[in-house]
């Protein structure tokens, strides 16, 4: 059985369609990302998953549970962590977990080890105020409030939104040593870079899901040819480079854009090219795809 | 059970915690108590009263002497002749007229019978009523006095007339008033708002994804309101009591229910509030304008009901408010017990069981959206 089921799942706000028809499954024990960018859905389906929305449409089971049948039984067993910080800024951070441990019917004490390497790290604080922890230390207490009754499915939505660079990648190694004890976790994330820390990953864009394989895969999918480029002005290079023939896509991804180009592409000519369109520093060079290539470029195949 | 105390314990953290909300929850009743009590304070000392005499013989003489002499009064006009009287009144320079009878000594001696007219401005009813009881009071007593040393029955007229509020019912007695605006204030409005803080911080969303029954929720956020209700009852009814002396006459136990059972129907309309509205502004504007605008203006705390237009009489029914300061009044103030104020009673239990049943159906056990 599935950690968590979904078949044809459709949410609609008014007019606007959140969810689309969205089917897939999570394993026992993987981690599995849900990537897309801001507006794709993904709050919407967490919230279905936990129980906290009904789907117009399609059917759920988290556990094997029916989210809308077995609602208290799946809130027994699951973890939640908004992704908004939402714990209580006027309780301190000693309260907080107390006050989730039994809201969840357990003790700090019997679920300690499970949380202890999260919480010694905030334990220092455990007098202050949770309204005046650091971004960091606030996700880390909420994942602790999330985690303190040992759920058997962890459901992160954005955890790393807003965290800083370092605090993120710690907490990608706190969820793979969660996964280590058998905890299921579904993680959102707009950051594309952090995909490939999931086992699993779906893409989802306006309520659709365009693609679910491993990292991977994904990448080993995306068989065109990729080069980075860059000069000295970079908003004028994009319009260059898109009215370029040989070139197919283009897309601005911080330091370089990121082209991927015909098959009679020549690097020189290019070049001349852009050195003719007064460019200069120009950089080129040849790319290994990221998930975020590949995003990008199922995402512009589905618009046509 | 525990997940209820710990509930609750959390609510008490948010409570004492915030220095605006402590504020509104333990000082403002007893600033409210005071400032209303000593608006209607009965006490009355050094008021301005005018004397118009006509007769100027040795009986009206003695009279204003006796008026003048006590603390209450300070004559601060004679006048000339009743035209002025009105004037007086408007220009605030008198809160009372004695008007003598022309002829006034002739007339006793000979008829037994005199009269004074005792004019009042009654826009403030509560001090009219008690200044020309005074006044009343000092004339009966000169009365009594000639009588037992003349052995006489003399009779002197009492005319009291009160100016520009001729009805002077329902003289408002403010502490059942107050009593109900807190229980509203405290209950509806600061149990919505706190229940609509956890949706907008996003708690709401960790707490129904929670194995904590949602009926649990509710009931863990009214609790501390119902609590700190009853303590503000408590101190209100000391306030008026010992600082306003105001005394409870009527049943203690009648009056405790009634108290509870208007508890329990602000707190839904509460729970109603927060189940309807996202913000806490939202919140506070609703029952601000929703709950207690009504409750000063509709239920008969500031306006007699009686002097209202139908329409609005008929809309007061409506209001919790009303039906519970009334309770409180003839409990409290003329002294009666339960059994007196079977209607309020039964009308705000009904009022009760059918907001709580709306409040809890109208909680949502998912989000709104």
């Amino acid at each position: 059985m599935p950690a968590v089921q979904l078949r044809n799942i459709s949410k609609s706000y008014g007019n606007l369609r959140a969810l689309d028809s969205i089917s897939f499954d999570v394993r026992r024990g993987e981690i599995f990302g849900l990537i897309g960018p801001d507006g794709a859905g993904k709050t919407t389906l967490f919230r279905i998953l936990t129980t906290l929305l009904l789907a117009d449409n399609g059917e759920a089971a988290v556990d094997g549970l029916d989210v809308v049948k077995d609602y208290r039984a799946i809130r027994n067993r699951i973890g939640y962590m908004p992704g908004k910080f939402s714990l209580y800024p006027d309780l301190t951070v000693e309260e907080n977990l107390k006050f989730f441990a039994t809201v969840f019917h357990t003790t700090v004490e019997a679920n300690y080890d499970l949380v202890r390497e999260i919480y010694q790290q905030i334990e220092p604080f455990r007098k202050r105020r949770a309204g005046k922890l650091s971004g960091g230390m606030k996700q880390k207490l909420a994942l602790s409030c999330a985690l303190i009754h040992k759920p058997s499915i962890l459901f992160l939505d954005e955890p790393t939104t807003g965290v800083d660079p370092v605090s993120r990648k710690e907490f990608w190694g706190i969820l793979r040593h969660l996964k280590e004890q058998g905890i299921t976790i579904l993680v959102s994330t707009p950051y594309m870079d952090e995909a490939t820390r999931c086992d699993r990953i779906a893409l989802i864009r306006e309520g659709k899901l365009l693609q679910i394989d491993t990292p991977r895969r994904m990448t080993e999918q995306f068989t065109e040819s990729l080069w980075g480029v860059r000069s000295n002005r970079m908003y004028p290079l994009l319009t260059d480079l898109r009215a370029y023939p040989e070139v197919k896509t283009c897309f601005t991804f911080g330091e370089f854009h990121h082209i991927t180009v015909k098959a009679d592409f020549a690097e020189e000519k290019l070049e001349r090219y852009l050195q003719e369109r007064g460019h200069r520093e120009i950089m080129l060079r040849t790319l290994v795809p990221t998930i975020e290539d590949y995003y990008m470029q199922i995402a512009q195949t589905d618009t046509l | 059970m525990k997940q209820f105390a710990a509930f609750i314990q959390k609510e008490f953290f948010h409570i004492f915690r915030d220095v605006r909300t402590m504020m509104i929850l333990l000082v403002m009743p007893v600033v409210q108590i005071i400032l209303f009590g000593f608006a209607i304070t009965t006490e009355v000392n050094n008021v301005r009263i005018a004397i118009f005499d006509p007769s100027k013989d040795a009986a009206t003489r003695q009279l204003t002497e006796r008026l003048e002499a006590s603390r209450y009064f300070t004559i601060v006009r004679i006048l000339d002749s009743p035209d002025t009287i009105d004037e007086i009144f408007r220009r605030g320079e008198a809160q009372l007229v004695v008007v003598f009878g022309d002829r006034f000594q002739e007339k006793l001696q000979h008829t037994g019978e005199a009269s004074v007219q005792l004019l009042a401005d009654a826009t403030d009813p509560n001090q009219s009523t008690t200044l020309t009881g005074y006044a009343s009071s000092i004339i009966g007593s000169y009365q009594q006095e000639l009588t037992e040393r003349q052995g006489i029955p003399y009779r002197i007229l009492l005319e009291t007339r009160m100016l520009y509020n001729p009805q002077i019912k329902s003289a408002y007695s403010f502490v059942p008033g107050v009593m109900g605006l807190i229980v509203m204030l405290i209950c509806a409005m600061m149990t919505s708002i706190a229940i609509v803080r956890e949706k907008e911080t996003g708690t709401m969303e960790v707490l129904l994804a929670s194995p904590m029954p949602p009926i649990y929720l509710i009931l863990a956020k009214a609790v501390p309101y119902l609590v700190i209700s009853i303590f503000n009852m408590g101190t209100i009814l000391l306030l008026s009591v010992f600082v306003l002396h105001v005394p409870i006459a009527g049943s203690f136990f009648g009056l405790a229910v009634i108290s509870i059972l208007f508890i329990l129907v602000a707190l839904a309309l509460g729970l109603m509030i927060s189940s309807a509205v996202e913000t806490q502004v939202a919140a506070m504007l609703v029952s601000g304008a929703g709950l207690m605008t009504p409750v000063m203006m509709l239920s008969g705390m500031i306006f007699p009901i009686e002097s209202m237009p139908p329409l609005l009489q008929w809309f007061s029914a409506l209001i919790p408010a009303r039906w519970y300061i009334a309770a409180v009044r003839k409990i409290m103030i003329q002294g009666l017990d339960l059994r007196a104020v079977w209607l309020e009673l039964s009308v705000l239990t009904a009022m009760a069981a059918a907001l709580v049943t709306i409040s809890l159906k109208m909680f949502k056990i998912r989000l709104n959206n």
